[in-house]
């Protein structure tokens, strides 16, 4: 059996899988002997496998924050089981809590959608009336102009007040938003409580 | 909760106190989980990335498949590695979270035509020597996975599962639901493009003309 270089490529993956025909094998390997090309794509192919199925290839950086999530999620559901004597009393707080809170929401002219995703947080001190766009098919909500903001092509991202990203279930973004939260924090101190508010969303770039 | 979670041994300590701890925890030291975790959590979000290609999609599904092991860990067999055992969970959580998605990621129609089986190499850089060691550096690491997250989705999870993962051929195929033809047809074409993008980097230069681009090459 003779075989091509296309040959060669066709059935290289299965060559390294050790599924192919001893006499293909054999062909295979007479044929790398004179082909120069198609060793060095055997090597490289070789090598591919070798490094992506090391266990240290895929370890990069994981998202700033996520350990902290992470460690406030196991304990939510170490917590959650747990069951403690006062057991019967708390949820008789919490169903009472849950009517009010649903008498309360009714009455509300628009209500708070759940979170896109259960298990976001809506953001704590994002001012309700800062300028924020929302990621196409995400679920997070961003400062206008941020570079993980996720915008369909040929699309515009779409833009609403923060408090209404929150209703729609819109969760902030941990980059820009914190980054936001953290300045705004020294422009509160500067400027006085409310001022900052105001400053923000008139200039709607918050300068990033 | 900071200084709820303890961490009596280092990460490395080997596999009878992992061992130990995994006993612990199914008997209902539930808070000592993370301390299990630990070591993996980078693997555990990197092939949850590796499917989703999304930093907060891959942290969802990483973190749910995380806790999810919590609630299952007394169904662990200690016949299976823990960490085997963690990674077929995110995988799962993983495709399951892409197929939901799947409405607004279809891929081109003409992808089908290209399905048969064969694949031209675009460049014959030879690539003999095999830079283990440099999987040690950071941007090594950086620039497989990117290489790899430019591979379109139908190459890469099967890619992923089998060479990544070590999935067999019948594992990956039912993880996905497609036939075995058709994962094999996949993988070559993985293999070989993933070859293209890193051969000219790491056999000459050694990843001097990185970073990748999706989609082109800078060489």
């Amino acid at each position: 059996m003779v075989v091509t270089c296309e040959h060669v490529w066709r059935e290289i993956s299965d060559y390294l899988e050790g599924e192919v025909s001893p006499e293909m094998r054999a062909a295979m390997e007479a044929h790398f002997k004179d082909c120069k090309h198609c060793q060095a794509v055997l090597d490289g192919t070789r090598n591919v496998l070798t490094l992506y199925g090391d266990d240290r290839a895929m370890e990069f950086e994981l998202p700033a924050g996520f350990d902290q999530r992470l460690k406030r999620r196991l304990a939510q559901e170490v917590a959650a089981g747990k069951p403690r004597s006062g057991m019967v009393w708390m949820l008789a707080v919490a169903a009472g809590a849950l009517f009010v809170g649903s008498y309360a929401l009714a009455r509300a002219a628009s209500p708070v959608e759940p979170l896109l995703s259960e298990h976001a947080q809506p953001g704590v001190g994002v001012p309700g009336g800062l300028l924020v766009q929302v990621d196409s098919d995400g679920k997070l909500y961003h400062v206008p102009g941020c570079d993980y903001l996720h915008v369909k092509p040929h699309e515009n991202p779409r833009s609403m007040t923060a408090e209404e990203a929150i209703r729609a279930g819109y969760t902030p973004c941990v980059r820009c938003l914190r980054r936001y939260l953290l300045q705004s924090k020294i422009w509160r101190t500067q400027a006085g409580e409310g001022l900052e508010n105001q400053i923000w969303v008139s200039s709607g770039q918050p300068g990033l | 909760m900071p200084g709820k979670w303890t961490v009596t041994k280092p990460a490395d300590a080997g596999d009878r106190s992992e061992e130990e701890l995994i006993r612990r925890v199914q008997s209902g030291e539930r808070e000592r989980f993370y301390e299990l975790v630990r070591p993996y959590e980078r693997r555990v979000y990197a092939a949850a990335f590796a499917i989703l290609r999304n930093e907060a999609d891959a942290e969802d599904a990483a973190q749910e498949a995380i806790l999810k092991a919590l609630q299952h860990i007394k169904q662990f067999r200690a016949e299976a590695r823990f960490s085997t055992w963690l990674t077929q969970i995110v995988v799962n959580e993983a495709l399951m979270r892409r197929r939901k998605q799947h409405g607004n990621v279809m891929e081109p129609i003409g992808e089908r035509q290209e399905e048969d089986g064969s694949y031209t190499p675009r460049d014959f850089a030879d690539w003999r020597e095999i830079p283990s060691e440099s999987l040690e550096r950071k941007e090594v690491r950086q620039n497989l996975a990117k290489a790899l997250a430019s591979l379109k989705q139908q190459y890469r999870e099967v890619f992923v599962l089998r060479d990544v993962q070590h999935f067999s051929i019948e594992e990956t195929a039912e993880a996905l639901g497609i036939s075995r033809a058709s994962v094999k047809t996949r993988l070559l074409r993985a293999r070989l493009m993933l070859r293209d993008l890193l051969a000219p980097g790491l056999g000459g230069g050694f990843f001097a003309r990185l970073p990748f681009e999706k989609g082109s090459k800078p060489w």
